[in-house]
């Protein structure tokens, strides 16, 4: 099978070498470019199975803030991002709510968590908007 | 009237103003009061849902709600006094600070110290000059943040970005994410003023296409914005003829720096820095002005806001000194330049150390990318201490600790320099 080659950036440090992994049969048999141990590791997770923290918003009823702040606990394959985040559109939760608390148990059966990034009083405590 | 007496006054709520009151509190402030302008505590980071806040400060990757949470539980922990919805007027020689909020009316407020921490604005359209007509559908890539983030608006739904700035960035992969198309970000420079990471999870990720050495020459559209041109340019930021093309957008987002705001600090006379936009400070953030002290974006704009708190903690500690006694002038100043290779350097002045502290911890921008390069100190004519850079660009701040011992050594000016080094 033809081998494919895929360039990647590094975001580890401000370097930001640009390099390149070959991968064959699903299996990355080589990489260039990649100045240190931490960039190889990226750059094959890049290319194999690529993951993001998800941060977005949901609705808040009832609080001084129309939206609360949520993020995932761990990354998320790539692919699923912007899933993720059409799912968290709907979710709507009153107020109040404190930093930490559990959005969504188990999004898109990903097994993983969506927590509030702040906390958000009822309407009345604090400043209304 | 009653003028309430505090040892440490800090005006902003953000991150700068909150670590400058806690750093303010260790050092053995009893009486530290927090003025805020917003109706919470937290500043900027409440708008910046994205996460990749505190990796430094707390060893874990926060969301900038997140980093702010922490910070303000510490502030209630730790006794501080804050006043909400109030807006700082001006402040006068001796420590008065004139404040206005809609339940306390005027006042005035007695501190032995005084932290600016107002952080910074936007630069706007009209502060580079873009051409064309003046439609609705115009954003600072912050204002729309706040839109989208806080307040449940979306700006637009088919958007051109201006700017390859963090904000810019992160606002092309909110915007995508929240079902807008984003067309392109355009940058005026030959590279990004980005961060790497930004530039591969922001456009990247979503292939939305990065032009650099590229202007906006006009903006379309008689009520709305309908559309942009944009040119190639040349060194000298010229359009270059031939090379306009047209995009159709609704939305037009500005990433094109941010301006410290000195409004207060200006007004009181406070000699100040035309290139970082903030005040001249020595080692502990001091400024022209003795017993007032500045820290975080309203000094010099930061990238990384584990590196404001540590600087406001400085600042805070430093002004808890002032307003016991233990914490001198500003007189016999060193002077700091920036020398080739340098556009910025902070702190400006160094006064004779204390005795307590080993080093001084200074933060540099470079004028142009380099790899690899040498920061070097050159105290009167001689290089006196260097360090070997892998890489600068102008859009990642460099810190240097410096041993006091090789900073006081009889020089009369210090200068640095970053260097083009050998492979």
């Amino acid at each position: 099978m033809a081998s494919e080659i895929h360039p990647i950036l590094c975001i580890g440090c401000p370097s930001g070498c640009g390099g390149e992994v070959v991968v064959e049969d699903g299996k990355v048999t080589e990489m260039r470019g990649f100045t240190c141990d931490k960039g190889k590791a990226y750059a094959a997770e890049e290319v194999v199975a690529p993951r993001r923290m998800v941060t977005t918003t949901v609705r808040v009823r009832g609080g001084g803030l129309p939206l609360l702040p949520v993020v995932s606990e761990q990354p998320v394959p790539k692919d699923r991002v912007l899933d993720c985040v059409s799912q968290l559109r709907a979710v709507e939760l009153t107020a109040p709510i404190a930093a930490g608390d559990v959005v969504v148990p188990d999004l898109l059966g990903l097994g993983i968590r969506f927590v509030a990034s702040r906390s958000i009083g009822a309407a009345g405590e604090g400043y209304p908007l | 009237m009653h003028e309430p007496y505090y040892d440490v006054v800090t005006i902003g709520g953000g991150p700068a103003g909150m670590a400058a009151a806690l750093g303010a509190r260790e050092a053995g402030a009893d009486k530290v009061l927090i003025l805020e302008r917003d109706r919470e505590l937290g500043g900027i980071l409440q708008q910046c849902i994205h996460n990749g806040f505190g990796l430094r400060r707390f060893q874990a990757e926060l969301t900038g709600p997140g980093y702010a949470h922490r910070y303000i539980e510490m502030v209630e922990k730790a006794g501080i006094d804050v006043w909400l919805d109030t807006t700082v007027l001006a402040t006068a020689p001796g420590g008065a600070v004139s404040c206005v909020s809609p339940t306390g009316g005027p006042q005035t407020v007695r501190a032995g110290a005084v932290v600016y921490a107002m952080g910074c604005r936007e630069r706007t359209r009209g502060a580079i000059r873009i051409p064309g007509s003046r439609p609705a559908g115009v954003f600072t890539a912050g204002a729309a943040q706040r839109m989208v983030n806080m307040e449940g608006y979306l700006p637009g739904h088919d958007v051109v970005i201006i700017g390859s700035g963090d904000i810019g960035l992160i606002m092309a992969r909110r915007m995508t994410l929240e079902g807008a198309r984003v067309r392109a970000v355009f940058e005026i420079m030959p590279y990004s003023n980005g961060l790497t990471r930004n530039i591969v999870q922001c456009l990247n990720d979503f292939s939305i296409p990065l032009y650099l050495s590229h202007s906006v020459v006009a903006v379309h559209g008689h009520d709305r914005v309908t559309g942009v041109t944009v040119a190639q340019v040349d060194s000298h930021f010229a359009p270059v003829p031939g090379t306009e093309f047209e995009l159709p957008c609704d939305c037009v987002l500005l990433s094109v720096g941010l301006i410290p705001e000195n409004e207060l600090t200006r007004s009181a006379g406070i000699h100040m820095d035309s290139v970082t936009g903030g005040a001249v400070v020595d080692q502990f953030r001091q400024t022209s002005a003795q017993g007032f002290f500045a820290a975080g974006n309203v000094l010099h704009v930061h990238d990384l806001v584990d590196w404001v708190s540590r600087e406001a903690e400085t600042a805070g500690q430093s002004a808890a000194r002032f307003a016991h006694g233990a914490l001198g002038g500003t007189g016999g100043a060193l002077a700091v330049s920036a020398g080739a290779g340098v556009r910025t350097v902070v702190p400006q002045r160094l006064v004779p150390p204390t005795g307590d502290e080993k080093s001084v911890r200074f933060y540099f921008r470079a004028t142009q990318p380099l790899q690899p390069a040498i920061l070097a100190l050159h105290a009167d004519d001689n290089v006196v201490w260097q360090r070997r850079l892998r890489v600068v660009k102008p859009s990642e701040m460099v810190v240097a600790d410096i041993q006091v011992a090789t900073l006081f050594q009889g020089a009369e000016n210090l200068t640095f320099t970053i260097s083009p080094a050998t492979e």
